[in-house]
């Protein structure tokens, strides 16, 4: 098979970055997912909360997908679902499989990777004990409740405070468990305001901070767990460690981008984000290859990974209508400084167009003084009253900002003190 | 008087509210506000707080719910109400994205927030 653009996943980045390139010219293109539908993550994110800034209105996950879903059928852009995609080579030769076709190739000019992310899985995070079952990702619990219609225990314990325990805080309440407690190893939630008003005050759920789950506890199922306050060094206090009986633990302790066929293909990565590392156009560091969307940096809300989608389509397209032409001559790095954790795009390659910065920050910044220095000139600076490491956060410089730190030859360094 | 404390959830900020209410109920002053928003938030969230249910609801012949929701807030306290409700419903395909389930769910319409074919 032949494509001009194959897109790697149908999840809002996939479809959004679909329409985007079809809108910019190139109309033999190719949507490769490997579930039996479109829409990705979304499909299970029945709760309310999408699309405020793309749309202008409150939709559900299945809500906001189907819209994309339907620009998508609107071109005639084939989806193949059920489509898993085992192997990307850095030709831009795409190795996948499905049940008639068994193990086939696609040959791509250009290629668009938006695989989402999926959560940490608890392995990664060493809670001593036993290993009895009831015991799963929060992310998983929501498939469970809204896809398969079955509930996963009736006495809950939740570790993470990230948005989708908050919600299934709330989702597994509404639907008759009891939610114990929901505990967080650092002294805030990962999550946003309005989920823990609205998930946990609501129903009385109790956030304990500086929290963990010291303990599991159970032979086949999980019969409780042990929880215990951490001190300023994440480490357990043993005198404050109790006991909670429960059947049922959700892990909301982050997401991980999903970079396997991103390493298969030499695209380098960006220790920090988990994802590839891009220019402003979210090219990788392989001529042809594009990256949006979860799996580039996790998103909190999924209006900018259609944003960003957009951009890489776009992007994608122009680089197929003019002949596949290879690499920018120069190219400014682009360094996190002060408490920011990493900055999207990570190196900008022409200074001709705004470019849009987004970053996060490592801990909570009160009167945040944002600055943008090339070597140690400050080209640009903003202040905002709070900066969270939960919110996604961006700024934009201007052609004149980029030319000037293009003159200088050095690196951008984007820093919050 | 009484007092009560609330987080604002208008705008990532957080703001931390405290509410004085009469014996009577009604709202004498809201303090902690960084802006009129969080006063007009907390003003309604003290006297009528209302929530968008969004759940699932059976369907025939297969194991997949539907997912659906209210067409607008309804008051909080009858969201379990509400739940029992719809978990009593099983609906059939086909069923359109928008199509109204349930007329009058509290004062809201349940819709369908994906089709079942
Ligand atoms: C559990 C969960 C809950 C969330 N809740 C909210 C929320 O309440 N509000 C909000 O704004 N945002 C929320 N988000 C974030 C938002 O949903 C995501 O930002 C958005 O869905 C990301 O879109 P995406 O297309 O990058 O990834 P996804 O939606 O994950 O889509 C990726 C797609 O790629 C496919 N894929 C992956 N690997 C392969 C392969 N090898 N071959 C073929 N296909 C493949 C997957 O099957 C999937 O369909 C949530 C995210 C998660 C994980
Ligand atoms: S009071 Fe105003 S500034 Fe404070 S959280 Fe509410 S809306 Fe935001």
């Amino acid at each position: 098979m032949k494509t001009e653009i194959a897109i790697i996943g149908a999840g809002p980045a996939g479809l959004a970055a679909a329409v985007a390139a079809y809108d910019a010219g190139v109309k033999d293109l190719l949507l490769l997912e490997r579930d039996a539908a479109p829409g990705g993550i979304l499909q299970q994110c029945i709760h309310n909360g999408f699309g405020l800034h793309r749309y202008g209105e409150e939709l559900t996950g299945p809500e906001y997908a189907a819209r994309d879903v339907a620009e998508v059928r609107k071109r005639n852009i084939p989806i193949l679902t059920e489509t898993m995609v085992l192997s990307v080579a850095p030709d831009r030769t795409v190795t996948a499989m499905n049940r008639q076709n068994g193990i086939f190739t696609v040959e791509a000019k250009a290629i668009v990777l938006a695989m989402g992310c999926r959560e940490r899985p608890r392995g990664a995070l060493n809670i001593p004990g036993d290993r009895p079952s009831g015991i799963y990702t929060a992310g998983t619990a929501q498939r469970f409740v809204n896809i398969q219609g079955v509930l996963p225990g009736k006495e809950i314990v939740i570790l993470g405070s990230g948005d989708i325990g908050l919600i299934m805080a709330r989702r597994m309440t509404l639907e008759g468990a009891h939610v114990h407690a929901v505990c967080e190893l650092m002294p805030y939630s990962g999550g946003l305001n309005r989920n823990i008003v609205q998930c946990l005050r609501d129903f009385d759920i109790p956030l304990l901070l500086s929290h963990t789950v010291s303990r599991v506890h159970g032979n086949g199922r999980l019969t409780g767990v042990s929880v215990a306050e951490v001190d300023e060094n994440r480490r357990v206090k043993p005198e404050t460690e109790r006991y909670i009986p429960c059947d049922t633990l959700l892990l909301s302790c982050g997401l991980l981008p999903e970079n396997e066929l991103s390493k298969g293909a030499g695209v380098p990565l960006d220790p920090v984000t988990g994802g590839a590392s891009v220019n402003e156009r979210r090219e990788t560091a392989i001529p042809g290859v594009f990256a949006c969307g979860n799996v580039l940096h996790v998103h909190d809300l999924v209006d900018f990974v259609s944003e960003e989608a957009h951009l890489a389509g776009e992007s994608a397209a122009k680089w197929v209508l003019s002949g596949a032409a290879g690499h920018a001559e120069r190219s400014i790095p682009v360094r996190a400084g002060g408490k920011v954790r990493y900055t999207v795009p990570q190196r900008i390659d022409s200074p001709e167009t705004p470019v849009r910065l987004f970053f996060r920050v490592g801990s909570v910044a009160d009167n945040a003084v944002l600055t943008v220095k090339s070597g140690q000139t400050v080209l640009a600076a903003k202040k905002k009253r709070r900066m969270t490491p939960g919110e996604m956060e961006s700024f934009e410089l201007s052609p004149a900002v980029l030319c000037a730190a293009f003159d200088a030859g050095e690196p951008l360094t984007v820093s919050v003190n | 008087m009484k007092t009560r404390e609330l987080t604002c959830i208008v705008c990532p900020m957080g703001c931390t509210l405290r509410v004085e209410l009469t014996d009577e109920g009604e709202v004498a002053a809201v303090t902690g506000n960084t802006c009129p928003r969080g006063a007009a938030y907390a003003k309604d969230e003290v006297l009528h707080p209302v929530r968008t249910l969004t759940t699932t609801v059976r369907a025939a012949g297969t194991d997949r719910p539907l997912p659906v929701k209210t067409d607008r807030p309804i008051p909080k306290e009858h969201l379990f109400d509400a739940m029992k409700r719809v978990n009593s419903l099983q609906v059939e395909a086909p069923v359109r994205i928008g199509d109204v389930l349930l007329d009058d769910l509290f004062g809201a319409k349940l819709v369908a927030t994906a089709d079942l074919l």
